[in-house]
């Protein structure tokens, strides 16, 4: 399984039906591959449309054309057209996602919130709970904050709490979008760690990161999204 | 999780004389699975809910669910005393008012229990020993379980109903509303819960919903009903992020943002 | 004789007598089934017995003899009034002697002289739905009695419990008939359950403002509901009659003067005088469990405080009403 995705001829448009069913194309073409063992980076300026394809790679997005095929369950699985139970078996299983923002549920503590996708693969709740303290700590979480709800933390320590969530499993796919953006240095270095750790594991990584330095630590490969541009294909 | 679905919905339709209630809906559900109906007042939300519930029979179209016993039975073929022994064992029912699904004249420990008692159990300690569990579950304090509903907040209220139905192990409830005339914190507190629950005894849900939050923290899946059709369908997150149908773009467009 | 007995025997038209025997008909096939009849108005107000007066009225024939009692006595208003309505439109004998009556019109008490077989006994029915205070949807509590859907009647007896420590319903105490339906026994003190249990003797119930009738044929099952780890169990009182010193009896609590002072006497008046006037008589003996005693007539009692003679407690032993 050297190849766990590959993407190939995707596109996707939105259609605003409130004004006017005007149509804004974001990407097309979009063929690529990510490979086990490496963090491939999606570059480009913003609103190129990286964030859009780690949705749609993620079925957080709807797909308009093309193939995701992904290796899932000992098969191949086409995300593109995937039924909404097969995608939650995707996500369950095989890929992992850590997003820009966390989204924080009323009364789940910050322990929890980052233990709940072990535990939602079946793994005992006290062993989860003890993996996050580990990986909080990594990432110095003051232990005060563990057992509070993250709602009311600071930006920099919500973002602490979602890479946790996103790193504490070992789905052969990972998808960042963003995961440094709101760290200071020191804790950026925590995130090179963890995903050096993660490739030395023979994870797949495709992310988006904006700090360059963070970009040239842990990039393999980078895929220039703008090759992607919904126009240049119509062109 | 299994590989078969608990409940398969089939081109179930049901009309008012002419005027459409639900038409052509067609859906699995899979046991632990959460999905919500959204939808505006009038959309056919509640009819289809009370459709697939049995509390209405739909003018066509089939609706099977799988038993304990793993047989597959269609739900409008069943006797009515199949259909309500069903309603009272392996099914629950939350109403979005909860004096229609709780008995508002007798404690809060009998409306936990008779369920139970509803299905044989004759041991007045062992049902009050489970009417306390299951309070605490909810959060209610055990000092209240010889109190009426009727003496207990909105909340408190919902709290017990959930109680209630959920005390007889059901793999399947229907929830209409089920914050819907709560206050903002009170409602946190409900979905939290909710949310729990679900999640802890693997429970599948079928949740009538106006309120997208609600739908966003509960479901896994979501159905989006406008004047009896469903206009899309899909996972949560992606209906609710990537809106694709017109009414769902005006839905989510529409949400006041704190 | 162009008496208004021999004018119209029994009051009632043949037509409505004919109506009301189907029903008892039926009532006696299905056993504790509450049947609907086209209930008439009778001279009488509702909450009289008009429901018991219809049903007495349509199986009365001139060879019978009519009993009579209210709360277990034959000298009431209620009792007096209902045995001179028969005596004058039906012209039949009247007895205040259980033994000698062939039917027993009755509110709220089973005789303490065993019933014998082809004896009468027929209740004064108020309210007839033994769910009715938890439901108050008659078409949901015919479903649940077609339906066999019981649950609810031990969400009443789990209230006792959860309230009083114990099943404090002391009257009107729901039973199982045929291990089928579940039926109010009108408001008799629950101590007269076991005598309805198996007795040689039908027994009517008629309610006329409710129009419903039902009833227990002979020898049948009729069991008390209860809970495993709260046994049905009877009344006890712990001192006898005071006027004829009988024990295991129904007793009620007589008010002497306005300083407290009170006595208990047996409820069942015909039963008392009996005793008084022949207390050697061995018919007072080894006969506790009363008419049709069945197997619940073994459970072992323990005595009831509300129900203890001395000292006096407010509102205790009333709640009957």
């Amino acid at each position: 399984m050297a190849t766990p995705l590959v993407v190939s001829d995707v596109a996707k448009s939105f259609t605003m039906h409130l004004r006017d069913g005007i149509r804004l194309p974001v990407v097309a073409g979009v063929s690529f591959s990510i490979r086990a063992g490496e963090c491939t980076v999606l570059g480009g300026p913003s609103g190129a449309g990286k964030s859009s394809i780690l949705k749609m790679l993620y079925g957080n997005y709807a797909v308009d054309e093309g193939q995701i095929i992904v290796h899932h369950d000992g098969g191949l699985i086409d995300l593109a057209t995937a039924s909404p139970r097969t995608v939650l078996g995707v996500r369950r299983q095989t890929i992992g996602y850590v997003s820009q923002f966390l989204r924080t549920v009323p009364r789940v503590t910050a322990l929890d919130v980052v233990a709940e996708p072990l535990v939602e693969r079946g793994e005992d709740r006290e062993a989860a709970r003890l993996k996050a303290r580990t990986l909080l700590a990594q990432l110095n979480l003051p232990e005060k904050l563990w057992s509070l709800p993250p709602a009311t933390f600071s930006g920099g320590e919500q973002q602490r709490v979602n890479i946790a969530r996103g790193f504490i499993t070992d789905h052969p796919i990972l998808l960042l979008d963003e995961p440094t953006a709101s760290l200071d240095a020191r804790n950026r270095e925590v995130v090179i760690d963890l995903i050096a750790a993660k490739k030395a594991a023979g994870v797949a990584l495709l992310g988006i990161f904006h700090d360059h330095d963070v970009r040239e630590a842990v990039a393999d490969r980078v895929i220039d999204v703008t090759a992607f541009a919904a126009g240049k294909i119509a062109a | 999780m299994t590989d078969e679905p608990l409940l398969r919905v089939s081109a179930l339709s049901k009309f008012y004389g002419s005027r459409v209630g639900c038409e052509n809906i067609t859906f699995d559900l899979w046991p632990g699975e959460v999905l919500a109906i959204v939808g505006e007042s009038g959309s056919g939300k509640t009819t289809l809910l009370n459709c697939l519930s049995t509390r209405l029979l739909p003018s066509s179209g089939t609706a099977s669910y799988r038993m304990r016993d793993g047989q597959w039975r269609e739900l409008y073929r069943m006797s009515e005393a199949e259909r309500r022994f069903l309603m009272r064992t392996d099914w629950g029912f939350v109403h979005q008012n909860p004096a229609d699904g709780l008995r508002m004249t007798v404690s809060a420990g009998a409306n936990v229990g008779e369920r139970l008692m509803a299905v044989g159990d004759r041991h007045y300690g062992n049902i009050r020993a489970t009417a306390v569990d299951w309070l605490s579950r909810v959060e209610i304090d055990e000092d209240r379980i010889d109190d009426e509903p009727r003496s207990f907040s909105g909340g408190m209220r919902q709290r017990l109903q959930i109680a209630r139905n959920l005390v007889t192990g059901p793999r399947l409830v229907f929830m209409d509303e089920p914050t819907g005339g709560l206050d903002v914190s009170v409602q946190a507190r409900l979905l939290d819960l909710l949310r729990g629950l679900v999640t802890d005894l693997g429970l599948a849900a079928i949740v009538v919903t106006h309120d997208l939050a609600v739908a966003r923290l509960l479901s896994q899946r979501m159905m989006v009903m406008k004047d009896g059709h469903v206009v899309e369908s899909g996972l949560t997150d992606r209906v609710l992020d990537d809106p694709r149908a017109p009414y769902t773009q005006l839905l989510v467009s529409s949400i006041l943002q704190v | 004789m162009t008496d208004i007995a021999t004018y119209n025997f029994a009051y009632l038209d043949e037509q409505t007598k004919r109506m009301i025997r189907r029903a008892i008909l039926k009532g006696i096939a299905i056993p504790g089934y509450q049947v609907p009849f086209a209930s008439r108005e009778m001279p009488m107000p509702y909450g009289w017995g008009t429901g018991g007066v219809q049903v007495t009225a349509s199986i009365i024939g001139p060879d019978d003899v009519l009993k009579v009692i209210d709360q277990g006595a034959d000298d009431t208003t209620n009792a007096v009034s209902i045995r001179a309505f028969f005596r004058k439109v039906a012209n039949v004998a009247v007895t205040t002697d259980t033994a000698s009556a062939t039917i027993i019109q009755t509110r709220h008490r089973i005789p303490e002289h065993p019933l014998a077989a082809g004896q009468v006994l027929v209740f004064q029915v108020p309210i007839p739905e033994p769910l009715r205070f938890l439901e108050p949807r008659e078409t949901e509590t015919r479903k649940m009695h077609a339906l066999e859907e019981y649950g609810l009647m031990h969400v009443k007896l789990y209230e006792d419990i959860a309230r009083h420590g114990r099943i404090a319903t002391t009257y009107a105490y729901p039973v199982k008939v045929e291990g089928r339906y579940v039926m109010d026994p009108s408001p008799t003190p629950k101590f007269d359950n076991p005598k309805m249990h198996r007795s040689p003797a039908l027994q009517l119930f008629g309610a006329g403002r409710e129009k419903r009738i039902y009833a227990l044929p002979p020898f049948t099952d009729v069991v008390s509901l209860d809970f495993e780890d709260h046994p049905f169990e009877v009344q006890t009182f712990d001192q006898p009659c005071a006027l004829c010193g009988a024990e295991n009896v129904y007793l009620d609590e007589v008010i002497l003067d306005d300083h407290g002072g009170h006595m208990f006497v047996c409820s069942d008046t015909d039963h008392c005088e009996k005793r008084r006037a022949d207390p050697a008589s061995p018919l007072w003996e080894g006969r506790a469990g009363g008419a049709g005693a069945g197997d619940q007539a073994a459970t072992p009692a323990t005595p009831i405080p509300a129900l203890r003679a001395d000292p006096p407690h407010e509102g205790e032993g009333k709640e009957a009403q």
